[in-house]
């Protein structure tokens, strides 16, 4: 019985969290990883077209709320997940026609295109705090649990009780049907195809008569469901604040490069593998001990390995080993 | 030196005549409080300058650099706390060894054993072992340490040195910081040098927020001591009565510009001494041999140089400078706040005044340094009165307004961004450009 006590506490507190925070982290590092497969350059402005992107979705919610509109049990952002989508779209593509595009006729070094994507990120940012401000948003409704602990404690009989939040449930979910679609796409359509080809190989691409203009157009149409998506979960799932989305590119950056720049199977590995080292490091796993141990081998301890305020150092440790071992990622990335 | 063209001393003119305006139509102690801060920007903008200009380096770790420089003003200056360190110093200190003997071991263990399953075997029994012994030397420690008068200190505090030491160690600080970074992540492709020093400046002021031992943390250290008189004393002592009086100022006032112009003497003898030294550094071989290598990395290769080390090197160097003024930044404001230490106005900023200032000249990255400074600051009011005109015909009750008026606020990042973005299309060589 003990056993199973413990097992519930970890999955409660450690593989249900994770889970969630894993799917968002892949849906972020898919998108960092298509940019830079696709354009060649690592964006640091994603962490704010994920924070743009809920934002609008933020919005479109508000506007359906006023109007009456819900889902009932389910969150009303989904509806306005669309909205949210097209316009981040619309500006992703502005920005691209304005900014980026230039220094692809120049030819310039890919860390140009970074700094370029540093006074984007200046703009979002600042267009964000001007539109919403800098305060928390939360703007969940519907459901709030799937099962709350106390029903898993009545339907178990068990000591300790299991909480599955609505918010989590949504993001599994969603994050499945993305990927499944985005795999699609990549794999089936002559679109997706020709997106595969240009990234392997450029110039072959340009000779076999694909339009380059085409692929990079798509390519941040999808770059923006997928961050808004992303930026909308996360925000369902805890709140939503402007500057902990910018604090999200180095987890995000960190699962994109441990599984290999420009692959997106390794982008969606490496969101877990960052998301459970995180929160299993910065776990206290004092009650999973209590119920494991015997009586007299109790820990006096927390048994935490890192407080949580130190969760960006377990994306960074990992960054770093990874970098000092297999610098191309888990999965073959590309190196440029 | 090289020749001084009559473009640049216009532009430096033209910069000066922002501050004196400021001066003329704000107030003196307004200038020179900006002017203060934009000479420590200036310091930042030319180590950003070693990194990207020389070396084609892309830090975006600055603020953490910048962070480990302040710390280092409070851990030579602050005087020590004796219970503290009968509490838990000499523990702590065991801790902090056991801590990097652990790593050191690791390193042996995996630099000289044969490779196989023994080896990784090997590696995690000292990663291991050695955690277990440093957190059981480390907690008690720390515990014994933020016990002691929490409201007051709760820290070890300092060695109670002269401030003015603070600033070269502050360099060494965020040179150790950068030497961690550099090792890893040099020599691989371009995006993960920034990626790695994000991830650094992070951990840094994550620590220096959460260890209270240290440095207080998000508790602050106050009270400084300073490198220069203070105001109340001036204004009890004679002399610089007299001097007010014959000068026909306020003393009141009159002190509180004297300790600023002080504070810029220092700075402005610490800056002139960094722009000669690089300058010196710049017209040498070895400044040569760094544009060569930024140019070309393959040839310069084939020229028989070490790329990795010479990027680390330029790296060290110019991570030290931003620490080097981070202390001299903390020195200024006289207390420690790790919470003020956001990447948007230090990182991002700083990479601002190098790219509009010039990349790759030392005077541009001065320049820079104060032009942006000046604007970061004035960019708000200016602002705030812009939309106050834009708002104008409208009822000053409607939310529109206030929500107008409000948001005033976050316009410096957006006129930032767009300062960026102007100045890397159309004049990416900067305002002063590299010969």
């Amino acid at each position: 019985m003990d056993l199973l006590n413990a097992i519930v506490v970890l999955a409660n507190f450690v593989i249900v969290p994770a889970t969630a925070y894993g799917a968002q982290l892949a849906l972020g590092a898919l998108g960092v990883t298509l940019i830079y497969g696709i354009l060649r350059f690592s964006n640091f402005a994603h962490g704010d077209t994920m924070a743009f992107g809920a934002m609008v979705t933020i919005l479109g919610t508000w506007g359906l709320q006023s109007l009456g509109v819900s889902l009932g049990p389910l969150p009303t952002a989904l509806l306005a997940l669309p909205l949210g989508i097209a316009v981040t779209a619309l500006l992703l593509i502005g920005t691209d026609r304005l900014v980026y595009r230039f220094y692809r006729q120049q030819k310039a070094k890919p860390v140009i295109y970074v700094i370029a994507s540093l006074g984007v990120m200046f703009i979002m940012n600042g267009l964000v705090r001007f539109i919403i401000g800098v305060d928390d948003q939360r703007f969940a409704d519907g459901e709030r649990f799937i099962i709350s602990a106390r029903n898993f404690r009545t339907l178990t009989g068990l000591e300790e009780g299991l909480a599955i939040r609505t918010s989590q449930g949504i993001t599994v979910v969603t994050a499945i049907i993305v990927v499944v679609a985005l795999f699609w796409f990549l794999g089936r359509t002559r679109t997706g195809k020709s997106m595969r080809a240009f990234s392997d190989n450029e110039d072959l691409a340009l000779l076999s008569g694909i339009n380059p203009e085409r692929v990079v157009l798509i390519t941040w149409i999808i770059v923006a469901a997928l961050a808004t998506t992303a930026g909308v979960l996360y925000g369902l799932d805890k709140s939503f604040k402007p500057f902990t989305y910018f604090q999200l590119l180095l987890p995000i950056f960190a699962s994109a490069i441990v599984g290999g720049l420009g692959n997106p199977i390794g982008a969606i590995a490496g969101g877990f593998l960052i998301a459970f080292s995180e929160i299993t490091v910065t776990y206290a796993f004092r009650r999973v001990a209590g119920h494991i141990l015997p009586e007299s081998w109790q820990p006096e301890g927390l048994m935490q390995l890192l407080s949580t305020d130190y969760k960006f150092a377990v994306s960074f440790g990992i960054l770093l080993i990874v970098l000092l071992f297999k610098p191309t990622g888990l999965f073959k990335g590309k190196s440029v | 030196m090289s020749r001084i063209e009559p473009r640049n001393i216009l532009l430096f003119g033209f910069v000066a005549l922002l501050f004196i305006s400021t001066g003329f139509f704000q107030s003196w102690n307004t200038a020179l409080a900006i002017f203060n801060m934009g000479l420590v920007s200036a310091i930042m903008a030319l180590g950003v300058n070693m990194q990207w200009g020389y070396a084609g380096l892309f830090n975006v770790g600055i603020v953490g650099f910048t962070a480990v420089g302040g710390l280092a003003a409070v851990l030579v200056s602050m005087p020590p706390v004796p219970d503290a360190w009968a509490a838990g110093g000499p523990r702590m200190m065991v801790a902090m060894l056991a801590g990097a003997g652990t790593i050191a071991a690791a390193i042996f263990v995996w630099t000289r054993a044969p490779r196989g399953l023994i080896r990784t075997a090997a590696l995690l029994g000292v990663l291991i072992a050695g955690y277990v012994i440093y957190r059981a030397l480390f907690d008690p420690a720390r515990d014994a340490i933020e016990g002691v008068n929490p409201a007051l200190t709760g820290y070890l505090g300092g060695l109670g040195l002269p401030v003015v030491l603070a600033w070269p160690v502050g360099g060494l600080f965020a040179a150790g910081a950068a030497w961690l970074v550099g090792k890893t992540a040099l020599g691989l492709r371009s995006d993960y040098l920034a990626i790695a020093t994000l991830g650094i400046a992070e951990i840094l002021i994550a620590i220096m927020k959460n260890e209270d031992w240290l440095g207080r943390g998000v508790k602050n250290v106050t009270g400084l001591p300073r490198p220069v008189p203070y105001e109340v004393d001036l204004q009890n002592s004679s002399w610089f009565n007299n001097l007010a009086d014959s000068l026909g100022a306020d003393v009141v006032t009159f002190s509180s510009i004297f300790v600023k112009l002080s504070y810029a003497a220092l700075f402005i003898v610490v800056l002139l001494g960094l722009i000669w030294l690089s300058q010196m550094a710049l017209h040498s071989p070895w400044g040569r041999m760094m544009r060569a290598i930024r140019d070309n990395e393959v040839s310069s290769a084939a020229m028989g140089k070490n790329i990795t080390a010479r990027h680390l090197q330029v790296f060290v160097l110019g991570s030290a400078v931003v620490g080097l003024a981070g202390a001299m930044m903390t020195t200024l404001d006289g207390q420690l706040v790790p919470s003020s230490y956001n990447p948007l106005r230090f990182t991002f900023l700083i990479w601002v005044m190098v790219i509009v200032g010039g990349s790759g000249n030392n005077w541009g990255a001065v320049l820079g340094g104060f032009l942006i400074w000046w604007l970061w600051i004035q960019v708000e009011p200016i602002g705030l009165g812009l939309m106050q005109f834009v708002t104008a015909g409208m009822d000053p009750e409607s939310p529109l307004r206030e929500r107008l008026i409000d948001s005033a606020a976050h316009m410096r990042l957006l006129t930032m961004g767009v300062f960026l973005l102007l100045m890397l299309r159309f004049s990416p060589r900067g305002l002063i450009p590299e010969k």
